[in-house]
């Protein structure tokens, strides 16, 4: 006899132990003796280390004063941070010229904000002035010209000059990275050995050789009389050390994607260029963002070793105040300042790349 | 040779292939293939697996090169001339096995951008004609889904529209349905044979000998790297001439 259903099973809601907070809970933290256990030393641990720098930093600060004196309670004395607070900004940039680099923050912070932001319909202006006209005014800006006076490149310092290397080696790294990648693949042989010794041999080097070599080799390479300032120097080894990296990163990306896009771009009669712009690089850097973000905050972090080549970057300026006859035995303080900047542009980075994944995220998973 | 010099002159052929050799490193895959396909004609192309059928059509558009003999689309023979490979592809619609949508893009964006980008025409009047066609394969209401959301009969039908909306003159299809589930085959097929109806030249590799009794005006049967057979459906079906032939249909037709 044929068994046959004729009425549909009514649709029932989950069991509550298994939904809202309880059913979180129960899963997660308290699904077994051992992680129920677990779950309490961990609260306890993070309890116990939370609750120390919290009172360090904050609880049992000082904040107010101008002098070493004025910090009279146990914990963290940011008066130090608070009193050099401009140098550790600016480093030696003139104090009265320093709203110059505030204009330069502002503007660059807006093009950014529409650029990386869902805001604008239309990416188009707001490209075309961060990464065409902004980086012009910021070289005018900073340096001088047009009525303003010139401040040279050996009186900038602190984050300011922290930010100036990590955001142009990131501007010049991720493109030329793309082309170096592209040219790795290229059916060309020329090409491709030129990509692959390139990326190799400063792949294979430390960043401190390489700024080494940037530094007090670049300038043998040059005709008599050409010198470049020293920050220019850095930045081009950064740039280039970043770019090998970044080239490296892409090249999985552009692996990943299967060969059958290609041919579906190519069956339609889109040249090499279109396919790769339209059809292949949109994909391979969705995919590779992770990677590219982590290139990023590398990058980001290892500006600080341009102190080597005698440029005062964040890490520095703090680090010479610690050696401040008025403000020693206040390095802890100092450390930590620099370490929680850091963390919060990194941790900027790391969230926005996870924000943009989301959004690039069209419903098919490999 | 002379045949051959014949039928270069036969202006009115969509296609020709003439004494055409491939090799993949020492391996000859593609052994003297001679074919002509005329305006509007309907070919289906089958044989067992690993026999060239694919490699032969993917010839036609340059996605794999040719080391020896002729091939002439339209008029333009291929060359390495990177000029006349694009004027080809423009005129030449592919089909693949696995879709190949493009997953970044929206249906509509799938469809507007080849004609947008090659042939510059304006993003308007593009999606106009994408909608036109996307209406045809049946689709119009996915039309601004990403393709990750469609299922693959409905993904093979707009890779079909993607085709159409470049005017296509010659459209290839390869293995169209095989990598469909079974209740999505006849949606695809369907289309094809619409397609079929209107009077587009179509070159198709498939399984599907239903299909080929519906459509084709020309079977052509493939082993091993060469044609080994060619008829007209109702004899290739009733009659075949070769062995090979008679094993292979006998193969596919025991589990149809």
């Amino acid at each position: 006899m044929a068994i046959v259903k004729t009425e549909r099973h009514p649709e029932l809601p989950p069991p509550t132990t298994q939904t809202g907070v309880v059913g979180w809970l129960r899963e997660n933290l308290f699904s077994s003796w051992l992680s129920s256990v677990l779950t309490i030393v961990a609260i306890y641990v993070a309890w116990q280390a939370m609750s120390s720098l919290i009172s360090y930093s904050f609880i049992n600060a000082n904040f107010a004063g101008v002098s070493k004196e004025d910090c009279t309670g146990t914990g963290a004395c940011w008066v130090f941070i608070k009193a050099r607070f401009g140098q550790n900004m600016y480093g030696f940039y003139p104090e009265d010229e320093r709203w110059r680099v505030n204009i330069g923050y502002v503007l660059g912070a807006v093009g950014l904000f529409l650029v990386l932001s869902d805001t604008m319909k239309s990416k188009k202006l707001p490209a075309i002035f961060l990464f065409g006209i902004y980086p012009v005014i910021c070289y005018f800006l900073f340096f001088g010209g047009f009525g303003l006076s010139q401040v040279e490149t050996s009186e900038w310092g602190g984050l300011f000059l922290t930010l100036v290397l990590a955001s142009v080696s990131i501007f010049v790294a991720l493109p030329l990275g793309i082309v170096l990648a592209l040219g790795r693949r290229s059916e060309m042989p020329v090409v491709r050995m030129i990509c692959v010794g390139f990326i190799e041999l400063v792949r294979g080097v430390p960043l401190i050789s390489v700024l080494f070599m940037a530094s007090v080799m670049l300038p043998l390479f040059m005709p008599e009389g050409v010198n470049f300032d020293k920050l220019v120097r850095a930045l081009v080894g950064m740039s280039l050390f970043s770019a090998a990296y970044m080239a490296e990163v892409v090249r999985g990306g552009l692996q990943a994607i299967p060969k059958g896009q290609l041919e579906a771009a190519n069956s339609l009669g889109l040249g090499y260029w279109q396919s790769m712009g339209l059809i292949v690089l949109p994909q391979a850097l969705k995919i590779s963002i992770p990677a590219i973000v982590n290139t990023f905050i590398g990058l980001f972090k290892d500006t600080t070793l341009v102190s080597i080549v005698g440029l005062l970057d964040l890490l520095s300026v703090v680090k010479a105040g610690t050696t401040d006859k008025n403000w020693l035995g206040l390095a802890t303080e100092g450390y930590v300042f620099v370490a929680a900047t850091f963390w919060v542009f990194c941790f900027g980075m790391s969230r926005y790349s996870i924000w943009l994944e989301n959004k690039l995220h069209t419903g098919h998973k490999r | 040779m002379s045949e051959a010099a014949m039928k270069q002159a036969d202006s009115s052929a969509a296609i020709q292939l003439i004494g055409m050799h491939k090799w993949y490193g020492d391996f000859h895959v593609l052994r003297d293939i001679n074919l002509t396909v005329e305006r509007g004609e309907k070919i289906v192309v089958c044989g067992p697996s690993g026999s060239g059928k694919s490699t032969m059509i993917r010839c036609i558009n340059r996605l794999e090169e040719h080391q020896q003999g002729q091939i002439i689309v339209d008029g333009i023979e291929l060359t390495n001339d990177v000029k006349k490979i694009d004027e080809i592809r423009r005129e030449v619609g592919m089909v693949f096995q696995h879709f190949n949508l493009f997953p970044h893009l929206t249906v509509l964006e799938n469809c507007t951008l080849a004609p947008i980008w090659v042939r510059k025409t304006p993003k308007e009047e593009a999606i106009e004609t994408a909608m036109k066609y996307l209406e045809r394969v049946k689709i119009p209401e996915q039309a601004n889904k990403y393709p990750g959301q469609l299922s693959g009969g409905q993904q093979q039908r707009v890779a079909i529209a993607r085709s159409l909306c470049m005017n296509p003159r010659v459209m290839l299809f390869d293995e169209p349905t095989s990598a469909l589930d079974p209740e999505m085959i006849s949606e695809v097929l369907d289309t094809m044979i619409s397609l079929a109806e209107e009077g587009m030249t179509m070159i198709c590799v498939t399984h599907e000998m239903g299909f080929a009794k519906t459509v084709a005006d020309r079977v052509i049967f493939m082993d091993a790297g060469e044609v080994i057979e060619q008829a007209p459906p109702e004899e290739f079906f009733d009659n075949p001439q070769s062995e090979r032939t008679k094993l292979f249909l006998s193969q596919i037709l025991h589990n149809a």
